[in-house]
């Protein structure tokens, strides 16, 4: 194998293994900038991979290619939906958040496979027909070297991932809707006396982590697993929580550490095509992308610190 | 409106949060046409209805009130530890080893050295986090869920590569353990239908009661109180956040590593291979969240969630209901639970005592 093909079997595997984390981690960033703590990411790419598994396999002998792009829409709305149990619970009713989130975690799974169960009369779905496939940046991939690393055939929703990355930042701070949002997350008091609506801007700080969890859950779905079942997401959702903490609750970071996890992900999975990695006892590369995040942590981010009113009820005084 | 004192009121609230979980488990029945009577009634005739069922659901019990005191005493010192399941782990394989390993040894000795070095084992685990986090601020949360998957290829490895084979049957299951090294109890589990319970209850018990003595009781459980209250007034009063944070990580995981001892010594007798995080770690975090925090309300959750969970097998194959049914149930509970704020508007309080719920 020489250079060119492995790395860009490495990049190709980095991007698949990231994509969901970016989507669900980009969730995160919104809904703990607008200071509701959400650690029901799991939960909600649980229902975003089961609903897109099942439009999927529904309609995909009438739609045809489209059909996972459809699914991932499908799969965004069901998260969103499923999000707003935790959004009603934190901002109206003054949940606890961690266990409103817990709650989230708690119920996606059995209701997906009781569903599943109740639907196709089995544990696990089929597997879906009509995948991703892949994308050539047109221009772009003719590019020596580069273009064939980079370019040649990459999956299509990790760009739709990176574009979403760039324009969530430019909202988050260089609008004024975005400076809004972050101000919920500091100091809602502050915001509410001039004029922030925080109730409103805490929805849609949840309510967009549904959408782009689902997004996620879908994503790691339809391009990962090809089928629904209770082993599907196991974690995901909490690399993507530590995504967020780790890139300090802002966009741009949050998608690096999905990167970053995404690559040391495929590195231990692909390792054993790699040379030099090939003799290296498999459990190292089972355990390394875990030690080396905790190691990268500890040594060049230190303290990370959340919004200042994250988690906090806002109640507002009469 | 109903007038009712403080404490009334948190009760009728709390039994309510549980009847409305029971009824969102019927409304999903209903919809897709299974009979809620019927699958409530296997239920609970399956968890309690014979000495087979109690016991299980008692043996059920015992690895939670484990894990759920772990989650507690780390959330009160302001921690969330999300590692429950790795520290349990390696609690369970520790336990087991050091079990295989001296089949010699004479039982009031094995059965303390494994239970203890189970523990630390947990202790170890939770206290990198704990002093991470003391030592260079890192987030807790972010560590625990690294540590998990650690602990669990490391279990894996641990066990197929380094144990010795003598103590294996195949490469997935470790040999039962000998009589030595058992918490299983001859009179306890005749008594109880041939059922898996063992002495782990007791140990549970009286772990209910340490937690409650330590935190209410004694200066180490007021500084952890104290630090998770508040950091700065902590360290104003002079105590020490960096010691409470790595002290209360340390309980935290020894906890949850006991969590895996009994698992191991008590329900299975051996180790076998995992291939995902362990499920005490994860019911654990839930029955510390239903009960509150506090020493009573983990033991009964720990109580409620293992009927729920024993009898839902008993409902799958009685009734032919899907067993997930009752994990929407536990997850609906918890919900009510967490709305709690809601509920409690049904209810007035008597003016006397004026109590912030929140």
């Amino acid at each position: 194998m020489d250079l060119v093909a492995i790395l860009s079997l490495l990049v190709s595997s980095t991007i698949v293994y990231s994509t969901p984390l970016i989507f669900t981690s980009l969730g995160g960033v919104y809904s703990e900038n607008s200071g509701i703590t959400n650690i029901g990411l799991e939960g909600i790419m649980t229902m975003g991979a089961f609903s897109s598994i099942m439009f999927n396999l529904t309609f995909a002998s009438s739609l045809g290619k489209i059909t996972p792009w459809i699914g991932l829409i499908v799969g965004g709305i069901v998260g969103l939906i499923f999000s707003l149990l935790h959004a009603v619970a934190t901002i109206n009713f003054h949940a606890d958040h961690v266990i409103s989130g817990t709650v989230l975690n708690l119920m996606a799974p059995p209701l997906a496979v009781f569903l599943v169960k109740a639907i196709y009369d089995k544990g696990q779905t089929e597997n879906i027909s009509q995948s991703f496939g892949y994308f050539n940046f047109p221009g772009l991939a003719d590019i020596p070297v580069i273009g064939q690393i980079l370019f040649q055939n990459t999956f299509a929703p990790a760009w739709v991932a990176i574009i979403v990355t760039i324009i969530l930042w430019w909202i988050l701070y260089k609008t004024r809707f975005g400076l809004r949002l972050r101000s919920c997350g500091e100091n809602p008091q502050a915001a509410d006396t001039v004029g922030v609506n925080v109730y409103g801007m805490r929805y849609v700080g949840v309510l967009t982590s549904g959408l782009l969890g689902g997004i996620g859950g879908a994503v790691f779905a339809e391009a990962i697993s090809g089928n629904f079942s209770i082993s599907t997401i196991v974690g995901q959702g909490f690399m993507a929580l530590a995504a967020m903490i780790f890139g300090k609750w802002n966009p741009l970071g949050a998608m690096l550490a999905s990167l970053f996890f995404g690559f040391a992900q495929s590195i231990s999975i692909i390792g054993n095509q790699l040379p030099l990695f090939n003799h290296i006892p498999s459990v190292y590369m089972q355990i390394a992308p875990y030690a080396i995040t905790i190691i990268i942590l500890v040594l060049f981010f230190g303290k990370s610190v959340a919004p200042a009113a994250d988690g906090q009820n806002y109640i507002k005084s009469k | 409106m109903l007038k009712v004192t403080p404490r009334i009121k948190k009760f009728l609230v709390l039994t309510i949060s549980i009847l409305a979980g029971f009824l969102v488990g019927a409304v999903i029945m209903l919809i897709w046409s299974y009979n809620p009577f019927e699958a409530y009634s296997s239920m609970f005739s399956s968890a309690l209805g014979n000495m087979n069922g109690i016991g299980e659901t008692i043996r059920e019990a015992t690895p939670l009130i484990f894990t759920a005191i772990g989650f507690a005493v780390a959330s009160s010192a302001g921690f969330f530890n999300i590692g429950l399941p790795g520290q349990a782990q390696a609690g369970w394989l520790t336990s087991i080893w050091i079990v295989l390993a001296n089949p010699n040894m004479p039982k009031f000795l094995l059965l303390p050295l494994a239970t203890i070095a189970g523990a630390v084992a947990g202790a170890f685990v939770a206290g990198i986090a704990g002093w991470l986090r003391a030592q260079f601020g890192t987030n807790e949360v972010i560590t625990t869920i690294m540590l998990n998957y650690i602990v669990l290829y490391s279990c894996q490895y641990l066990m197929q590569q380094v144990m010795p084979g003598g103590l294996r049957i195949d490469t997935d299951t470790t040999k039962t353990i000998s009589q030595n090294g058992s918490l299983k109890i001859s009179w306890l589990t005749s008594m109880f239908g041939e059922s898996r319970i063992n002495a782990g209850i007791f140990l549970a018990l009286v772990a209910v009661v340490a937690y409650w003595y330590l935190m209410k009781k004694t200066t180490i459980g007021f500084e952890i109180r104290s630090v998770g209250a508040n950091p700065y007034a902590g360290r104003y009063a002079g105590m020490s956040t960096k010691k409470n944070i790595v002290l209360s990580m340390l309980l935290s995981g020894g906890f949850a590593g006991l969590g895996g001892v009994v698992q191991g010594l008590g329900t299975y007798q051996n180790y076998f291979n995992q291939t995902t995080s362990l499920d005490i770690g994860w019911d654990g975090l839930s029955v510390a969240l239903l009960g509150g925090g506090t020493a009573i309300g983990i033991l009964l959750a720990a109580i409620l969630f293992s009927i729920l969970k024993i009898g839902g097998l008993g409902m799958q194959t009685i009734a032919g209901i899907p067993y997930e049914i009752v994990s929407i149930v536990i997850a609906a509970i918890i919900f009510f639970v967490a709305i709690q704020y809601v509920i409690g508007l049904l209810f007035k309080t008597k003016p006397q005592t004026v109590v912030d719920e929140n």
